[in-house]
C-alpha cells in the first residue's frame, strides 16, 4: 500500500510539473509580455523593449519559465500590475470566502446526493424515481447563471426572503454567520451539484444492488434497513470519491459563475475582474492554482479510495 | 452545473447469445437500435433534437422576422400579430432570433464535440495500440490536460482573440478530447486480447477486417455515447461565456447571449425575452443527455432486459 501511495504521489508530481509547463506556455503564447497592459497606449516600441528588458520579459521562454517556477515554489505567485499588489496577497485575502462557498455546497450536495441516489435506485422505475430523476436531469441542463438569476428574482425580489447578493462583509466569520445573504448562493450551487452527482450515485447504487453480496445479505434474513445501510451505502459511495476528485474543475467553474452573479468577493470574482482588465499575472496564477487543486483532489480521492476499499489496498 | 465529471465508461458489447437455443443471429447494432427505441425517453430526446435542428436551420427559410433594423417604436413588444414571440430591446423579432441563435448554439455544440471526438479517438487508439512506455507517456499528457480548468482557459483565449463559432469550437474541442481518448484507449486495450478478436484472427481475417469489423464497431459505441454528452456540455459552456460577456460577437449570437440580454428585463416582466431561449437551451441539453444515457444503456449488454 505504501509503495502504491509513493508511486501515486510521484505521478501527481509529474502531472503537476506538466501542468505548469502547459499553463505557463499557453499564457506566454497569449500574452508574451504584460507591457501592452501595463504601459499606456501608443507607447513607442523602444520604451516597450526597455520595459521588457528591465522586467526580464525578453529572456528566453525557458529562463522565464524556470524563474516563474522558482518564484512559485517560494510562495510568490507574481505581481498584479493592475491592482498594484502581489498575487499571493490577493489570493490569500479571498480564498477563504471561495472555500466557504464551494466547500459548504459540496458537503451539502454529497449529504443530499448519496441518500437520494440510493433512494432512486431502490425505488427504480417508480413514480418517485421518475420525478426525482427528471428533476435532476432538468437542473443538470439549466445554465448555472440562469438558475441563479431566476432564484434571485423569485426568492430575493418577488418574495424578499433572502438577500439578492452574497454577504459583502470583509470578515470571513461575519460572512459565515450571515445566513440571510449566504443561504441563496449556497443552496443554489448545492442543488446544481446534487443534480450532477445524484445521476452517478443512482447508477452506482444500481450496480451495487445487483451484486451477489446484497442478495446474500437479504437471503440470510438481514432487515432491509441494515442491508441498505451496511452493505449498499458503503459500497455505492466508493465511486463518488473519484467523481468528486474529477469534478473539481467544474466546481471551480461553477464557483466563478456563482461569485459573479451574487457579487461575492472570492477568487472567481477576482478572476472575472482580472479578465476584463487583462491582468495577466492573476489569470496565470489562478489557472495554475485551479489545476494544482485538481491534481491534489484526484490524489486525495485515490488515497480515500485506498483506505476505504480493501480490494484496492490489497491489489 | 455543467460537466460535473466524465461519464462512467460503458461496458463493451458481447454478442454471444445465452442459453442453448440459438435463434437467427442478429447484429449487435440492430439489437441496440431495438433497445434504444424501446426507451421512450430516448425517443423523446431524439425527437426534441430533430425538432430544434429543423427549427433553427429550416425555420428561417419559411419565417422572416426583422433581424436587421433596430426599430425603436417596436421595442419590448409582447407576443402579438406580426411577431409571434414578441420583440427584444432593439425591436428585433424574438422568434427569428431564436432560430438564428440556435444555429450558433448547435453549430458550436456539434463542431466542438466532433473535433474533440476525432482527436480523442485517434489519440486513444494510438496509445492503446502502442502500449508500453509510449502509452504511459501519452496518458500522463492526458492527465495533465484533464487538470486544466477548461472554463478559465476558454475565457482567457476568448478575451485575447475574440470568440467566433469556429474559434470557440476549436478551443472547446481542444480540451474535450481527453475523456474520449481515455475511453477509446481502454476499449482498444481490452479488445486487443478478447477471445473474439483472437478467434477472428485465427479464422484468417486480415488486419483491416479486424479493425473494421471488430475494433471500430465496439469502440464506436463508447465514442457515440461521449459525443452526445460533449454536445450538451459545449452548448452550456458557450452560453456561460455569453453571459460573462466574452461570447460571440454580433451579428453572430447564441441562445446564451439572448438569455443574458433578456435577463436584464426579468424585473420588468418581459418574459418572452427570457424563457424561449432558456427553455431551448434546457431542452436541447436535456435531449442530448437523454440520448446519451439511452445509448449507453442500449449498448450495454449487462443492462439489457433488466
Amino acid at each position: 500500500m505504501t509503495a502504491y501511495l509513493v508511486r501515486r504521489a510521484a505521478i501527481s508530481a509529474v502531472i503537476a510539473f506538466g501542468l505548469s509547463i502547459v499553463i505557463f506556455g499557453m499564457l506566454h503564447l497569449l500574452y508574451p509580455s504584460p507591457a501592452i497592459v501595463v504601459l499606456p497606449p501608443r507607447t513607442p516600441e523602444a520604451l516597450i523593449a526597455a520595459w521588457n528588458r528591465e522586467h526580464g520579459f525578453d529572456d528566453p521562454v525557458i529562463v522565464q519559465y524556470l524563474r516563474y517556477v522558482n518564484q512559485v515554489l517560494h510562495g510568490n505567485l507574481g505581481y498584479s500590475y493592475k491592482l498594484n499588489e502581489s498575487v499571493t496577497t490577493l489570493l490569500s485575502q479571498r480564498w477563504a470566502r471561495s472555500a466557504y462557498l464551494s466547500g459548504s455546497s459540496l458537503l451539502l450536495a454529497l449529504l443530499i446526493a448519496m441518500p437520494l441516489g440510493i433512494f432512486q435506485a431502490v425505488r427504480r422505475n417508480t413514480i418517485s424515481d421518475h420525478v426525482t430523476t427528471t428533476a435532476a436531469f432538468t437542473a443538470y441542463a439549466i445554465p448555472d447563471f440562469f438558475f441563479y438569476l431566476i432564484a434571485i428574482q423569485a426568492l430575493a425580489l418577488t418574495f424578499p426572503v433572502f438577500g439578492y447578493e452574497a454577504s459583502q462583509s470583509s470578515s470571513v466569520l461575519a460572512v459565515m454567520l450571515d445566513w440571510h445573504d449566504m443561504a441563496l448562493p449556497i443552496s443554489c450551487s448545492t442543488l446544481l451539484i446534487v443534480a450532477g452527482y445524484s445521476r452517478y450515485m443512482r447508477s452506482s447504487a444500481m450496480d451495487t444492488l445487483a451484486q451477489d453480496y446484497i442478495t446474500a445479505a437479504r437471503a440470510k434474513g438481514l432487515p432491509e434497513r441494515l442491508v441498505l445501510l451496511r452493505h449498499l451505502l458503503r459500497n455505492a459511495c466508493l465511486p463518488m470519491a473519484t467523481i468528486v476528485g474529477l469534478s473539481i474543475p467544474a466546481l471551480l467553474a461553477g464557483n466563478l459563475v456563482a461569485e459573479v452573479v451574487f457579487n461575492y468577493n472570492g477568487l472567481g470574482l477576482l478572476f472575472y475582474d482580472s479578465l476584463q482588465t487583462e491582468d495577466y499575472p492573476v489569470l496565470l496564477a489562478y489557472t495554475l492554482v485551479g489545476g494544482l487543486l485538481t491534481i491534489a483532489g484526484n490524489f486525495a480521492a485515490d488515497i480515500a479510495l485506498t483506505v476505504a476499499d480493501p480490494r484496492i489496498r490489497l491489489a | 452545473m455543467a460537466n460535473i465529471a466524465p461519464p462512467l465508461p460503458p461496458l463493451d458489447v458481447t454478442r454471444a447469445p445465452e442459453g442453448g437455443e440459438v435463434g437467427p443471429v442478429q447484429s449487435g447494432w440492430r439489437l441496440a437500435a431495438r433497445e434504444f427505441v424501446r426507451n421512450k425517453l430516448a425517443v423523446v430526446g431524439l425527437a426534441i433534437l430533430a425538432f430544434f435542428v429543423l427549427f433553427c436551420f429550416g425555420g428561417p427559410l419559411v419565417y422572416h422576422g426583422n433581424l436587421l433594423n433596430t426599430n425603436l417604436l417596436g421595442v419590448n413588444l409582447a407576443p402579438g400579430p406580426g411577431h409571434p414571440m414578441g420583440t427584444d430591446n432593439l425591436g428585433f423579432d424574438v422568434l427569428a432570433e431564436l432560430m438564428k441563435g440556435g444555429q450558433a448554439s448547435l453549430e458550436v455544440g456539434f463542431l466542438a464535440a466532433a473535433i474533440g471526438i476525432v482527436i480523442g479517438a485517434l489519440y486513444g487508439a494510438v496509445a492503446g495500440l502502442l502500449g508500453g512506455i509510449a502509452d504511459a507517456v501519452l496518458m500522463r499528457i492526458v492527465d495533465v490536460f484533464l487538470s486544466v480548468p477548461i472554463l478559465f482557459v476558454v475565457l482567457i483565449v476568448a478575451v485575447r482573440y475574440g470568440a467566433s463559432v469556429l474559434s470557440l469550437s476549436l478551443i472547446i474541442g481542444a480540451f474535450t478530447w481527453l475523456v474520449p481518448a481515455r475511453l477509446v484507449r481502454g476499449e482498444v486495450l481490452t479488445l486487443r486480447v478478447r477471445d473474439f478478436v483472437s478467434a477472428a484472427r485465427a479464422a484468417g481475417s486480415g488486419r483491416w477486417r479486424l479493425i473494421n469489423r471488430h475494433l471500430i464497431p465496439n469502440a464506436l459505441s463508447v465514442i457515440i455515447v461521449n459525443v452526445t454528452f460533449n454536445v450538451a456540455d459545449a452548448i452550456l459552456l458557450v452560453a456561460t461565456l455569453g453571459f460573462l460577456g466574452f461570447g460571440l460577437h454580433y451579428p453572430t449570437f447564441d441562445w446564451g447571449d439572448m438569455l443574458s440580454n433578456g435577463i436584464g428585463y426579468l424585473q420588468a416582466g418581459y418574459w418572452w425575452q427570457i424563457y424561449p431561449a432558456g427553455v431551448s437551451i434546457i431542452l436541447v441539453v436535456m435531449a442530448c443527455n437523454l440520448i446519451g444515457d439511452a445509448l449507453r444503456d442500449s449498448l450495454d449488454v449487462r443492462l439489457r432486459k433488466r
